[in-house]
Formats: C-alpha cells, structure tokens, sequence
C-alpha cells in the first residue's frame, strides 16, 4: 500500500535513501542539496538505519569516500549541488572508470562565478560526458522514484555505472508537494541486496583497483564504459518496468505530454516542464497543438527515440537551464539536433537558454516560445536559433 | 614488540613484492615491505595509495606489486578513499555482512607531495573523524614523480626543477614544514617519525604500533630519492643513517600526546655530513656559501632542542 504523504523534494530524497539504507553515505553540506545528509544523519543518529555517515571535509573527500566504501563492497550514496559537484569533478570521472554504482543526489544549482545558491542545470551539464547514468525529475515524486530504481539499474551487471537523481533547487527541492511514498519492506524488497563481484574487502580474493592503465589498455577500458553506457538504456526500461508494475507510475525514458498529435512542442527537463503542461492545457483549449517532451533519461541520451518522438513536428523549441558559452547553443540543444541529424529527420528547431541562477520561469515565458513556434511555422524560417528567454532587455 | 630481522624475514613472507619498477636506491619499497610486514599474518589489509611514484611504479595494469587488497583513485585523497573503505569496513560488519572471525586494517601510503601538499585536507579530515587507519607518508622531499618540483617538505636551500639553485636565488628559500608536528596537533593516539635504519627496527616497531593500535595513527618515514637528492644508488642506507645521527630527522613518537624520542645519536654529526653526498646542496658548499650551512644547522638545532624541550615536558 502506498503511503499519501506531503514532503519537500529534499525530504523525498532523504526518505528514499532512508529506505534504501545504503552502507555508507558520505557527504558534505552545499545548497539547496544540504538538507538531505542533515534528514540522514538524524535517521543514522536515531539508529533507523545502518548506515556509516562520514561527515567529510569537502565534496572532493565525499566521492573520494564514496569510491573507497563501494569499491570496498559497500552500497554508498551522497547528494550535492553545484560547486559540490564542480570539487568532486575529478572524482566522478574516477567513480565511473572504477565501474562502482555510486548513487548521487543531485540538486541543481548555478555553478559559480558569480556566486548564486539558486536553481540551472550548470552543474549537472558540467559532468554530461563522465560516464555517470543521469536522471531528471520534474517534482518531488519523480526525484523519490528515480532514486528508488537507481540501485537496480546502476548495480545490473551490464552496467555498473554510478547513477545521478537530479532534481531543481528550491523549485522542488524546498517545496513541499503531495507523494506517494512506498512502504519499507516493498522498497527493501525491490531494491534488494548489493553483491558485487569483486570488493576489497574479500579477503579471500584481495583486488587491486585504479591502476596506471598506458596505451595498452586504457582505450578499451573506455571502450567498455561507452558499452555499459549505451547497455543501461534497456535496463532502466527494464527496472522501470518492473517499478510501474509495483506502484503503478509509468517511466520511460522520456515522458511525452500531448506530443502525438502536436505540431509544435517544447523539449525540456525537471520542474520547467511542470509549467509547460500547465501552458499547453490552456493552449489545446484555444485549439493550438502544441505538446512537450520532457527527458527522463539525459545519460545514456535516447538519440533515436528522440528523433523518432520529434519527427512528425512542424517546429521543436528545445529549452536549456544552463548556457554552454560556445556561441551554439545549450547542451540539450546540440545532442538532440545531431539526433534529428542522424536520425535524418529535419524538423525547424530554435534553443532557448532560460532560467540562469534561479531566475524565474512564468507560464507566460512559456507561452512566448509556442508563439514563436507559431511563428516559425508560419514563415517556416528559423531566425537567430540561439535565444534567451527571460532575459532582461537592457535599456539603451 | 620484540623484533629480529631474520626472524622477520625468514618466517612472513613479503605482502610488497618484487617486480615493481622503483628506482635502485629508492628509499620508498624498504619502507612499504617493512609497514606491510609489520601486519600479522592472519590479517587482511586494505591499501590505499596517492598517485605518485609508489602508485606508478607499483600497479601497472595489468600488474601489481600488493598481495593484499588496494586501491589508488587520485593524488590528494588517499586519506578520503580510505576513509570511505574502513567506513564501509564497520557499516558491513555491523550488519553482519563479512565475516566475524577475520580483521582488515587500513593503510595509506603518500608521497610529500600527496600528504604535505595537495592531500593535507583530505589527511587531517579523515584523522580528525577517527577512522581506525594507519596513514604513512614516505616523505622523500620534492615531487619527484613529476621530476623534482620543490614540496612543503624539501628543505630549505635544496636545488629542485622549481626551485634551481640560480645565480640570485640559490635554491627554496622557505624551510620545511613540520608534518609530524601537524599530526600531533591532531591529538591522534599514534603518531610517529621514523627511517629505515638500524636493521629497520625503529621502523618496523613504529609500523606495528600504528597498524594495532585502534584509531587514526600517522607515520612520516623519510625515503630518500637518489633521483633527486643526487646520492649515488649503493648510498640509501647511508643517507639514512647520516639523517638521524645529524638530527635533521629526529626518531620519535606521540603516545597519546606523550612525546617519546626513540633514538638520541651519541655524537650528534654535524649537518654537512648529511648534506655533503647530495647534488641538491651541492651550490651551499661553494665559497662564500657558508652562511647557508650555518642557518640549516641552526634551523637543525632548534628543531632538535624543541623536541627535547616537548620530550621533557610531556
């Protein structure tokens, strides 16, 4: 039975990880992720979990740690935002190259300079390429289910990749929505138990992990990370699966909202596409067919899937909370144009960055980009298709 | 404690071995062997390296040299990989998910440049949290795995690639940082300063002090580079002992804050001796240099009376 609960996004995740009761958790605070080591260190301190907390000196020492604790045999989780994660950099890459499934909670901030505590995507789109599964949520319930299926999904012996739950700073993760949150036993029991093949802490067949790999071997070493990278696309189908047969929530690798019959739409993630939905209700009652595709999945990117779900559209605004400073566009942007590239489908495409540092997005910043849409597909010419939304004019 | 190299040596087999691609004369593998020996033979060990010398030349893939279980990730974290290993250690066995009956310790090796520098942080956060882990820093005074960049351990005066004994500027011109004394600070229940000498018994004594005793110990060994110090390969244990008899590497320990020194030279040498058969201090015996010889001695001398003074007091 599913338990009705209302919780922030943060206390969300800290009961997830509650459930999950990993082996250790090492973290270090940063907002807006801080609250969650603070709800878990007072489950640890309550004796509700079994869990070792190791209240590190930096974020750099909590993926450090982290990697220690699973390379060990441990199931070890952490969360962070921003800068958190810009320290840990190093790392993530060294947690991916081990092959350990490290789950992260990832609650996105605007990574410095200038400093700024609140909401974008910067931080998240600084590690798209270190091998890290990436997940998205829209709210407080999708960030509790993605973490729910991390571990099945990270530890899947194809894979063994450590798995990232992102969610919006503040937005969601300081708000507080309706959940459903699943009963412990039926967590323990989906989750289940981590038993790695090999872990330093066998005595009986003692391992040797990180080594100086040259140029005899390094390249397939990659070569199998990219394997296990694009091998995690069918188990997060899979265990996503098998989670909507337990409590009933759909997960794909995107969620497709009034997108088949559309003929415009927006490509976006998390909260943003709370208020798209929002925006395209009232647009479908004026007759305007607009739709959204909002990504579950970023890592491994679901390129085909992409570019089939787009195909049938007359214009795609693709929004990204994070500039790339490239004078091309946002991330999100380029992989899924050298999707629609690949895949052979030409569709009329415009990128908007939007949001930086928390700046608010409104319905009617929404609105805007479908009337552009409108737009394009009126002249069917796509002009300047690196924009921002909601930026202020500067006046002259 | 008692300790007889043949003994040692005949009876437990090396958890360090041959093969590894150390320099000839390298202080750094007589220390490894001899930290790793100091482990009971029925116990299990997990390794944790910095990147440095010793990580490199010790576990090229798809080769190792550690006969127990070990792990390298970076260079300033070996103290945090450890850490997360022997938090993992008490989580699982807590839950009853290794076995009862059998002990893992925790060691870490780190060069200067790991522990000194760039990994200090990372060192003093997981000795402050207490896990139970011995932390070794083979202190060989430079980075010399990226070929002899000056450290916060190279002493004062020494030629290095950043620090060159220049027309204007005649080498470092900062003094070295005192490691072991920033452990002590840490009021850690072991923390000790030693050097393969003497038939490696202050070292394998201290080594075993460290590993048994529960709670976060430190151990600073200086490991002498012929690369970098320019002394000829057959001179390692020379070098060695010439660096306890001059002073300029005191042995001692801090038993929970009680300051003990486990060797007083008879003769305290002079600190040419030491500095003489190195290239790196070849420029303070120039004429007209001496003045460098007689600050490093003084700066020997008052490292030297502190000790004593902390030795007498505690």
């Amino acid at each position: 039975m599913s338990i009705r609960e209302r919780l922030s996004g943060n206390e969300a995740a800290a009961t997830a990880m509650k459930q999950i009761n990993p082996d250790v958790v090492a973290a270090f605070p940063i907002t807006p992720s801080t609250e969650i080591p603070q709800y878990f260190s007072t489950f640890v301190d309550n004796g509700v979990v079994d869990t070792e907390f190791v209240a590190v000196e930096s974020e750099h020492s909590a993926m450090s740690a982290c990697i220690g604790a699973e390379a060990a045999g441990a199931r070890a989780m952490t969360a962070t935002s921003a800068n958190g994660l810009s320290l840990m950099w190093e790392m993530i890459y060294i947690a991916s190259s081990l092959r350990l499934p490290i789950v992260l909670s990832l609650v996105n901030r605007a990574v410095s300079g200038p400093l700024n505590i609140h909401c974008d995507h910067s931080d998240a789109m600084g590690v798209r390429d270190a091998g890290w599964i990436m997940l998205f949520s829209e709210n407080n319930q999708e960030a509790y289910d993605n973490l729910l299926m991390a571990h099945r999904i990270a530890e899947n012996e194809n894979v063994q990749l450590p798995l990232m739950v992102c969610q919006d700073g503040f937005i969601t993760s300081h708000s507080i929505e309706n959940i459903q949150l699943e009963e412990d036993e039926e967590v323990k029991k989906f989750v289940g138990t981590y038993k790695p093949k090999h872990y330093l802490l066998n005595d009986k067949e003692p391992i040797a992990v990180g080594p100086l790999d040259l140029q005899g071997f390094l390249f397939e070493h990659k070569a199998q990370q990219a394997e296990a990278m694009k091998n995690a696309k069918d188990v997060i189908l899979k265990v996503s699966e098998d989670f909507e047969k337990w409590t009933g929530r759909h997960y794909g690798l995107f969620e497709e909202y009034m997108l088949e019959d559309a003929e415009i739409a927006i490509v976006c993630i998390n909260s943003t596409a709370g208020t798209t939905k929002f925006v395209i209700d009232n647009l479908r009652k004026q007759g305007v067919k607009a739709g959204l595709l909002k990504l579950r999945v970023f890592r491994p990117f679901p390129s085909t899937e992409i570019a089939k779900a787009l195909s049938h559209l007359k214009a795609v605004a693709v929004l990204d909370r994070a500039d790339s400073l490239n004078a091309i566009g946002g991330a999100l942007y380029s992989d899924i144009t050298s999707s629609m590239y690949t895949e052979n489908v030409h569709v009329p495409m415009v990128n908007y960055v939007y949001g930086l540092g928390g700046r608010d997005t409104k319905s009617t910043d929404i609105e805007s980009v479908f009337n552009d849409l409108q737009e394009i597909v009126k002249t069917n010419k796509v002009e300047n298709p690196y924009r921002y939304l909601g930026l202020r004019k500067e006046e002259k | 404690m008692a300790y007889n190299l043949k003994e040692v040596v005949a009876k437990k087999p090396s958890r360090f071995t041959e093969g590894h691609r150390m320099c000839a004369g390298c202080g750094a593998p007589p220390v490894a062997r001899m930290v790793m020996r100091a482990l009971k033979e029925e116990d299990h060990a997990v390794v944790a390296v910095a990147t440095g010398c010793m990580e490199v030349s010790t576990f090229i893939y798809p080769y190792t040299s550690w006969t127990d279980s070990f792990i390298h990730t970076a260079f300033e974290c070996a103290g945090a990989t450890l850490s997360g290993a022997e938090a993992a250690y008490v989580s699982m066995k807590k839950q009853g998910k290794l076995p009862k009956d059998k002990n893992t310790k925790f060691i870490a090796f780190g060069g200067d440049g790991g522990t000194y520098d760039i990994g200090l942080q990372s060192l003093s956060g997981a000795m402050e949290r207490h896990h139970d882990m011995v932390y070794v820093c083979y202190d060989n005074g430079a980075y010399m795995n990226t070929g002899i960049q000056r450290s916060s351990a190279t002493p004062k005066f020494a030629d290095t690639t950043t620090s060159p004994a220049g027309s204007v500027i005649p080498g470092k011109m900062q003094s070295r940082k005192d490691l072991t004394e920033i452990m002590a600070s840490h009021h850690l229940p072991y923390v000790a300063q030693t050097i393969a000498v003497n038939n490696f018994k202050d070292l394998y004594e201290k080594s075993e002090k460290a590993i048994y005793t529960e709670g976060p110990c430190f151990l600073n060994v200086l490991s002498p580079c012929p690369r970098g110090w320019g002394y000829p390969t057959d001179m390692l244990m020379q070098i060695n002992k010439l660096a306890v008899d001059t002073c300029y590497w005191p042995l001692y320990e801090v038993v929970d804050g009680k300051y003990k020194i486990t060797y007083k030279p008879a003769k305290k040498l002079p600190i040419e001796e030491f500095l003489k058969p190195q290239k790196r201090f070849k420029h303070m015996f120039k004429p007209g240099n001496e003045w460098m010889i007689e600050e490093f001695q003084k700066e020997v001398d008052r490292r030297w009376q502190e000790l004593l003074d902390l030795e007498s007091i505690s």
